[in-house]
């Protein structure tokens, strides 16, 4: 097992003066190489998560915890060194490639100031990585194309163009928040399998925040799910879909799709998840869940190590583990 | 390539209008009442005296008539002759008009320098107290009148401190903007007051775009966030209410001139008013008229400029 | 941020029912003002129009709390009389232009096709002539007088709210009640001002607050310029013109008129930011 890349401990992230706990208390992992799947429905503290890791939040969002990052952490740092991580050490990507690209700015400059600021390159030098870049994303008529104008763009093309952006600075972690929602589903794997090979060619980590866990079984090795601001199971995703430990998790696996049918998002577990301000005491599902019990009603759960890889916050696993697994 | 063929659009847009604006003058002066030859004559003039006028102005004519003659008078750049003045209003105009383009580009740079920062700072402090304050002083800015403001500063800078000259125009170039700051400073107060206000909403709207987050997360130092990122898509739409506010900036030059004694086209289409110097009038309103019609050709280019989906 | 944004009830809530700050301190002049502008003499110390040639250009003092002018008069009695013309010229020189311009805006924005199109020729030529010229103008040829700058400013000022309500009505319309409505068969007329336009109508309200703090300002400037209210009116902007011959040794008599035009002015559009601050939340 090699050495994490990325380690977040115990990280919380509030609004409204502590009152609002989007994200509660997680910790995880990712090492070099590896896609970590971070999967739950909006609302589950997924992409604030991402986003208190790169420092993004607003002022009035208070994190506490810690990311570690190449022997420092990334909460703590001066503004410049943050800088340097940003975009240079970990790139993120945006669900949303049409708001994620400034609409007046054409393309090249939108890559070339990344790649101002963490490269020695000049200009001749960033013209050109521009062009290889393009290429590397499967950007065809590179040259001309980095003249134009994000919305000259279709929505596939948009997201690479996202992507080659956040590869400029040769990042070692990508974070990509949800990157294939807004598309269609053709250009959904085309565009999942444009990070794996990236993943491959440049050795880089990934944090694939998604609510499909169609796109998980795709793309990660591993998996966190996420409810109500934190973790509740995590598990490769073979050890996962075999065998959820965790009812949440099993009611997800419930609503994938299967073969040959629509893809319909996480339709079978009633309800909708909680409001921050309304999180139920105890475990935050126990509204939704079919094996809860009181316990679950009173005391929050704590996420216990099964194996080095697998962890579960459950008191129930025992009566999930004999249900088995939805896809069965 | 797009780019000129959009202006070439825009350019050809500006006939219909600026005809009509020929129209709209040409139906003022001659249909509202009371007639130009009463005004110059007195009400006692001898009907023949007034026939004489009527002709010499070619208002015996019919309408139609009238109106074909107007129009190709003005394309021929003859736009009759001053009442009082006996000198071609082309002429009075080309010595007047620069004064009020000068007055107005003055106050429109004055007005930008202003809003531009005081916007960002509002925005960026958003809710706190330097926020309410640039908001009180927008709100005041708004209330005060052109020629209450100008008269306090003419008095206080002009009479009493003698910063700055008391009224008037200057030799020379430098001279001129020495003259004019004051007047333009109080021009400027409404103006930068209200793209404040626009570019400071427009700059809170920017800020939580998600552009603006891709590029902080791309290590990018703050400055260049906000000069690159924010500031020019915030501005699209200020750009747009500035070119809207020409027409407020040129009627507040009107009152601007008076109040500093500025020998501007505002002064003059005051004092022609006054006496009822009709070639005047109708030539000045036209001028300003076309005026406001190319700042709002040159405000929808720097707008193409700042956002390409415009053009395209 | 989305996420957040649709789940984290806003911690203003609580502020949320409250009045906004700027509506309640709007509202609080305008009420005086309204008051003072019909009771002036119950606050005037004295007659406005009365001479006293013991007591010209006189400082502000326990007697004359803001001087008295070179005839002698009151400065502050002045002031105060001139909340009548000011606060009329107010009503006046807006309730035609968005009474008009709100029928006219109601019924292009319903009709569309030929109607908006030569309507928006129409906004187009109004917005290339300066308002202010254009106002000097019409009123130099009627005659200078409040009247006929009424009838100057509505001749142009109904556009803007005919523009606002046009926009408003044209979205209205495409809503489901209006297609009930002409299912139920009602006549087009009465889906334009019975259903459209309650819906349609507080943009311009909203404006018109706005406008009613440009019209004073219009007022007075043309006031000042001696096309408006005529001498010895009280009226600020002709009060600030009386004494701008004396504002280095006199300071007081156009100094406070000029203070009640931008105390008014601030009513009229602190009451519209927190108009519009209330009518965007209920939306």
């Amino acid at each position: 097992m090699t050495a994490a890349a990325l380690e977040v401990s115990n990280l919380t992230a509030s609004f409204g003066g502590g009152r609002l706990t989007a994200v509660n208390d997680i910790s995880f992992t990712v090492r070099p190489g590896e896609v970590l799947g971070l999967v739950g429905e909006s609302g589950s503290g997924k992409s604030v998560t991402l986003r208190s890791i790169m420092r993004l939040l607003p002022a009035s969002c208070s994190v506490s915890g810690r990311v570690n990052w190449q022997g420092q952490d990334i909460l703590t740092m001066t503004d410049k060194q943050l800088r340097a991580v940003r975009g240079g050490q970990i790139s993120m990507i945006f669900q949303e490639p049409t708001t994620a690209l400034n609409p007046v700015l054409p393309v090249f400059t939108q890559i070339e100031e990344n790649l101002k600021a963490h490269t020695d390159l000049d200009r001749a030098g960033r013209a050109a990585r521009a062009r290889d870049l393009m290429d590397l994303v499967g950007i065809p008529d590179a040259a001309r194309r980095l003249r134009e104008y994000p919305h000259q763009f279709s929505g596939g093309m948009r997201q690479r163009v996202m992507i080659a952006i956040a590869l400029a600075g040769n990042p070692k972690l990508l974070l990509a928040d949800e990157p294939t929602t807004a598309l269609d589903v053709t250009i959904q794997d085309q565009i999942l399998k444009l990070i794996l090979d990236l993943r491959d060619e440049l050795s880089m980590g990934v944090v694939l925040v998604t609510h499909d866990l169609g796109v998980v079984a795709a793309t990660c090795d591993r998996m966190a799910v996420m409810y109500a601001g934190r973790i509740v199971e995590t598990g490769t995703v073979a050890e996962v879909f075999a065998q959820p430990n965790h009812a949440y998790t099993r009611g997800l696996l419930g609503s994938v799709p299967h073969a040959g049918t629509e893809r319909s998002m996480l339709l079978s577990i009633e309800g909708t998840p909680p409001a921050l301000n309304r999180i139920p005491p105890g475990c935050a599902f126990n509204p939704r869940c079919d094996f809860a019990t009181d316990p679950c009603r009173a005391q929050v759960p704590a996420l216990q190590d099964l194996s080095p890889n697998r962890s579960v916050a459950c008191f129930n696993r025992d009566a999930l583990v004999a249900a088995g697994s939805p896809l069965g | 390539m797009q780019l000129v063929s959009f202006i070439a659009r825009r350019i050809l847009q500006l006939i219909p209008t600026l005809l009509f604006i020929l129209i709209v003058v040409f139906a003022l002066v001659r249909l509202l009442p009371g007639d130009p030859a009463s005004a110059i004559l007195g009400d006692r003039a001898l009907d023949a005296d007034v026939e004489r006028i009527n002709r010499e102005l070619g208002l015996d004519r019919s309408l139609p008539v009238q109106f074909a003659v107007f129009v190709k008078s003005v394309a021929t750049g003859d736009l009759g002759k001053s009442i009082h003045l006996k000198i071609p209003v082309t002429e009075l105009i080309a010595s007047r008009l620069p004064i009020t383009i000068m007055l107005t580009v003055m106050a429109a740079l004055i007005a930008v320098v202003f809003a531009v920062p005081l916007a960002f700072v509002a925005a960026l402090r958003r809710g706190r107290l330097a926020d309410s304050a640039v908001r009180g002083a927008f709100q005041v800015g708004l209330s005060m009148p052109v020629f209450y403001l100008g008269l306090i500063l003419l008095t206080v800078f002009g009479a009493k401190l003698r910063w700055f000259p008391v009224g008037g125009y200057g030799d020379g170039f430098l001279d001129h903007l020495y003259h004019l700051f004051l007047p333009a400073v109080t021009l400027a107060l409404s103006l930068s007051a209200i793209l404040m206000r626009n570019l400071r909403s427009a700059i809170i709207g920017v800020l939580d775009a998600e552009y603006v987050l891709f590029a902080r997360a791309k290590g990018l130092r703050p400055g260049l966030v906000l000069m690159r990122h924010v500031l020019r898509n915030a501005l699209i739409s200020t750009v747009a209410l500035f070119g809207l506010s020409i027409g407020t900036l040129l009627g507040g030059a009107v009152i601007t001139e008076t109040v500093f004694a500025i020998p501007g086209a505002g002064r003059l289409m005051v004092d022609s008013i006054y006496g009822r110097d009709y070639p005047v009038v109708q030539g000045l309103t036209i001028a300003l008229a076309v005026l406001v019609s190319f700042t709002f050709l040159l405000t929808d280019l720097v707008q193409a400029w700042l956002d390409p989906r415009v053009s395209r | 941020m989305t996420e957040i944004a649709s789940q984290s009830p806003s911690p203003e809530r609580s502020r949320r029912d409250r009045l906004p700050r700027p509506l309640i301190l709007g509202g609080a002049i305008l009420i005086a003002s309204v008051i003072v502008s019909i009771f002036p003499a119950v606050f005037a110390p004295y007659d406005p129009n009365t001479f006293d040639y013991n007591a010209l250009l006189q400082g502000p003092s326990r007697a004359h709390p803001m001087g008295t002018d070179n005839f002698g008069r009151d400065v502050l009695s002045r002031v105060i009389h001139a909340y009548t013309i000011d606060m009329q010229i107010a009503i006046f020189a807006t309730v035609f232009p968005f009474f008009f311009g709100t029928i006219i805006g109601a019924l292009v924005g319903y009709a569309g096709g030929i109607a908006e199109t030569l309507f928006g020729r129409i906004v187009d030529a109004v917005i290339t002539f300066p308002f202010l010229v254009l106002v000097i103008a019409i009123v130099s040829v009627l005659g200078p007088g409040l009247v006929n700058m009424y009838i100057a400013v509505g001749v142009v000022g109904w556009v803007f709210y005919a523009r606002i309500i046009a926009a408003e009505v044209k979205v209205q319309k495409r809503l489901d009640y209006a297609d009930a409505g002409r299912a139920m068969g009602y006549t087009h007329l009465r889906i334009i001002f019975v259903h459209l336009l309650p819906n349609a109508i507080t943009p311009a309200v909203v404006y018109w607050m706005t406008d009613m703090a440009l019209a004073i300002l219009l007022g007075s400037s043309l006031g000042y310029l001696g096309l408006g209210a005529q001498p010895p009116a009280a009226e600020w902007g002709v009060q600030i013109a009386d004494g701008k011959n004396f504002m280095a040794t006199a300071w007081w008599i156009s100094v406070f008129p000029g203070l009640a035009i931008v105390l008014t002015g601030l009513g009229f559009s602190l009451t519209g930011d927190g108009l519009a601050e209330v009518l965007r939340t209920k939306r």
